[in-house]
């Protein structure tokens, strides 16, 4: 297939002695094999597609679904397109991935430090606690999460009071919210804004005594001006309701989080926080112990050893595979529809089942995680900078 | 290779200094005030939730779903005449262990030391004394005999002949088909339909045929994305990074959908073998990021030397290159391996019945409505023995193969 340069002879035995020859042959080869696959697979399904009648596309996105789903954080009815049954699917699965990432990032980060504590009880119980959830399959745990545990709560009629502020019952768990959707944005927006502004003036604050060595009293007053109005508009501006429960059965107000929904999202949040305590505590480890010792000999109390000199320098290490884990705890929130909660994967299934088009709903299903888990590495990358060795 | 025990020539350890009961509780869990309350508060807790606990286990479960459905939890819907066979193969299994295990252990000084006697004695207690295994004790105590007696042979064999290992390796390998041979038939045994596969046995076979598939999968996807051929590494990495994007449900769920749709018409492949194509397409993607992460961490100074002696590539890795790697990646491989174990739950969901799935049709039975707790804890604790086997096993490994000194 190749001749050699020059009118020179070919030679047969040079050649497949040349490794560059076997470089770009074995490459050739490769490729051909893998469009020699692929050509017939897509040649099958154009034929297997054609024998069904259905032709390749996404127009069915625009039909209308025609099913209902069990919850939505945005608004729905059943005649409504496919497309918009999906972002209800959608908005589901983030808000089960969301709360999953903050629950997770506590908990794992807790039981994490909670290993190296001088605490023999509390030190037992983290390692037993990892070495439990994490040779468990996380199936198995969901539905024991839905069906041992919230499913044996009380039935509505005689359901559980938690200090008058939640309620729970075998229907789901009810808790304080604020009235209206655009006072919890508000809410949150507040928050935000408030530890951005709160985290530039602690820095001012630290820069201004690293350079001064005093002062800094305007701006400790400025945090504290600024907790309190947070905490003002957090608890005075949301208008929280709280739920409220009824004679004879049933709660109104506050926000209901349905059985489906806290049992996936403690299921999530326990298994991946196994995996975050060995990552935190695998990091924590890589610290030299040289830098214990040295803080220790500062003066520095455990605790601040720990917040102060230790955990920073384990942040390099944790927060690479932290991505990961946020990335599987995605990837499994789509176990929640082995108990019904309406998330993307559950939704996209419907569509499946509804119109018969397996790949188009599979290609939208993979954007969608491939969106979702990329967002994460952005967000992580972002903060995996910020905590990198600075160096000159 | 002569071979000393770690005990006979090491110093002795320094003299630990024994707290008394009070002195330790005061060093470990009232060291200052805020351990105090730390302490007390998990004491409450912890005591509270095992009264209640061990109040339910004893008063309020009934625990007959177990013992009465054991059968189905172990093999299934497997016809119940057939169980000799399943017998056999776990014959089969115990007696490659045993003799495996006298195999690794030919060079310690007892075999049978106190820790290993005391642990024979606790299976055989727990065999007699629990209530689901004891109809079938006079199964199961020979087992544990073939067990113990092929370790002394394999011990014994492996003393004279050395190179024994790969009959062993090769034994193992055939007796997989054996295990195919024996639960499915064909070959003057009555066929069984995979249909009829199920419970434990099903989610062995499928882990253990995933594994088997996904780790040579991977460590060509591993080596074709550190490759320096550009079209190999390009279509390694597309693949890897596709696959790591979407769940497994999605994978395995539509899997059981498209992988008909991708063949010519009429060949429908198995419903089991389909699911394990699935599962070790997906797990490969992950083995092959862990394989990587081991050949990163493989000096490039052991290449050039491999290169330099005029070893070609192929050789490179298979001699040099390789076994480093995965030596380093031990841990992250098992961990995988673990995971893809637990994976296989996944197939509940597309219908198959292993042991999740025939947990959760037993839970439809209307006999036993409602005995979510006891059904579940009673799987949760099966497979997190085999989870943790898998994990302690490859602890052992890492410090066998640990040459650092």
């Amino acid at each position: 297939m190749v001749s050699d340069s020059g009118g020179k002879r070919f030679n047969l035995k040079a050649l497949l002695r040349d490794e560059r020859f076997w470089k770009i042959a074995f490459q050739v080869i490769t490729l051909l094999v893998v469009i020699g696959i692929a050509a017939f697979l897509i040649g099958n399904l154009n034929r297997n597609l054609a024998r069904q009648g259905t032709v390749f596309g996404f127009s069915f996105l625009v039909n209308p679904a025609g099913f209902s789903i069990g919850e939505s954080a945005i608004e729905y009815r059943p005649n409504d397109p496919y497309w918009r049954a999906l972002m209800v699917g959608l908005s589901n699965t983030l808000s089960l991935v969301a709360a999953g990432i903050v629950l997770t990032t506590v908990l794992g980060v807790a039981a994490g430090v909670a290993s190296f504590s001088t605490n023999w009880l509390l030190y037992k119980l983290s390692r037993v606690y990892v070495g439990l959830v994490r040779n468990v399959p996380l199936l198995l745990q969901l539905f024991f999460w839905y069906f041992a545990i919230y499913g044996t709560l009380p039935r509505p009629d005689n359901q559980i009071n938690f200090l008058g502020l939640s309620y729970l019952n075998n229907r789901g768990v009810y808790i304080p919210w604020p009235s209206s959707a655009k006072l919890a944005l508000f809410g949150i927006a507040t928050i935000i804004i408030g530890a951005v502004a709160a985290f530039y003036l602690w820095q001012w604050r630290t820069n201004l005594r690293i350079e001064t060595g005093t002062g800094g009293q305007a701006q400790l007053i400025g945090l504290g001006v600024l907790g309190v109005g947070v905490l003002l508009i957090l608890t005075i501006g949301m208008n929280w309701q709280t739920p409220q429960g009824v004679e004879g059965g049933g709660v109104t107000g506050g926000l209901r989080l349905s059985r489906e929904f806290v049992a996936a999202l403690s299921a999530l949040v326990f298994y991946t926080s196994a995996f975050v305590a060995e990552i935190v505590r695998a990091g924590i480890q890589s610290v030299s112990k040289g830098q214990w010792e040295a803080a220790r000999s500062l003066g520095l109390n455990p605790g601040m050893v720990m917040r102060l000199v230790v955990f920073p320098q384990a942040m390099r290490v944790i927060i690479p595979p932290m991505n990961s884990e946020y990335m599987n705890l995605t990837k499994n929130s789509s176990l929640a529809f082995a108990v019904a909660f309406p998330e993307i994967y559950s939704v996209a299934n419907t569509t499946y089942n509804q119109t018969g088009r397996p790949v188009e709903v599979f290609l939208i299903l993979m954007a969608t995680y491939l969106l979702i888990c990329l967002v994460i590495t952005l967000v992580m990358n972002q903060l995996n900078r910020a905590v990198q060795f600075k160096e000159r | 290779m002569t071979s000393v025990t770690p005990d006979s020539f090491s110093s002795a350890p320094p003299e630990v200094s024994r707290l008394g009961p009070v002195a330790w509780m005061k060093k470990n869990l009232f060291s200052d005030w805020f351990n105090s309350i730390l302490t007390v508060i998990i004491v409450t807790v912890l005591g509270l939730g095992a009264f209640r606990l061990i109040t339910w286990a004893f008063t309020t479960a009934q625990w007959e779903v177990i013992p009465n459905n054991l059968g189905l939890f172990m093999t299934g819907t497997y016809p119940s005449e057939l169980y000799a066979r399943i017998w056999v193969l776990l014959a089969i299994m115990c007696a490659l262990a045993g003799f495996s295990w006298g195999v690794i252990a030919r060079n310690v000084s007892t075999l049978f030391s106190r820790n290993v006697l005391i642990g024979i004695g606790v299976i055989c207690a727990f065999i007699i004394l629990f209530p689901p295994t004891r109809p079938s004790a006079l199964k199961l105590l020979p087992m544990v005999a073939i067990v113990a007696g092929m370790a002394a042979g394999g011990r014994a064999l492996g003393r004279k002949f050395p190179g024994i290992g790969k009959w062993v390796s090769l034994s193992w390998f055939i007796s997989y088909f054996a295990a195919i041979w024996l639960i499915g038939g064909g070959l003057g045994l009555t066929n069984v339909s995979t249909n009829d596969w199920g419970g434990l046995v099903l989610t062995l076979f499928t882990a253990v045929t995933g594994i088997a598939l996904c780790f040579p999968l991977g460590i060509l996807l591993a080596l074709g994305r550190r490759s320096a051929l550009p079209v190999v590494r390009w279509l390694s990495t597309a693949y890897i990074e596709v696959v790591r994007g979407v769940p497994l449900v999605a994978f395995l769920f539509m899997g059981q959908v498209m992988i008909p749709l991708f063949l010519p018409e009429g060949a429908r492949p198995d419903r089991v073998l389909r699911a394990i194509i699935a599962l070790s397409l997906f797990s490969a993607a992950y083995l092959a990021e862990n394989v990587r992460a081991g050949l990163q961490a493989v000096p490039r100074g052991q290449r050039e030397a491999a290169m330099s002696l005029g070893l070609n590539t192929p050789m490179t890795l298979g001699l040099i290159i390789l076994p480093q790697a995965l030596k380093i990646a031990i841990p992250a491989i098992v961990g995988q391996f673990i995971s893809l174990f637990q994976d296989t739950t996944l197939l509940a969901i597309v219908g198959l019945a292993e042991l999740l799935g025939i947990g959760r049709s037993i839970l439809a039975n209307p006999n036993y409505l409602g005995r979510y707790a006891e059904v579940y804890l009673f799987l949760g604790v099966i497979y997190w023995i085999f989870c943790y086997a898998m994990s302690l096993g490859s602890h052992k490994i890492e410090q066998k193969l640990n040459t650092e000194g």
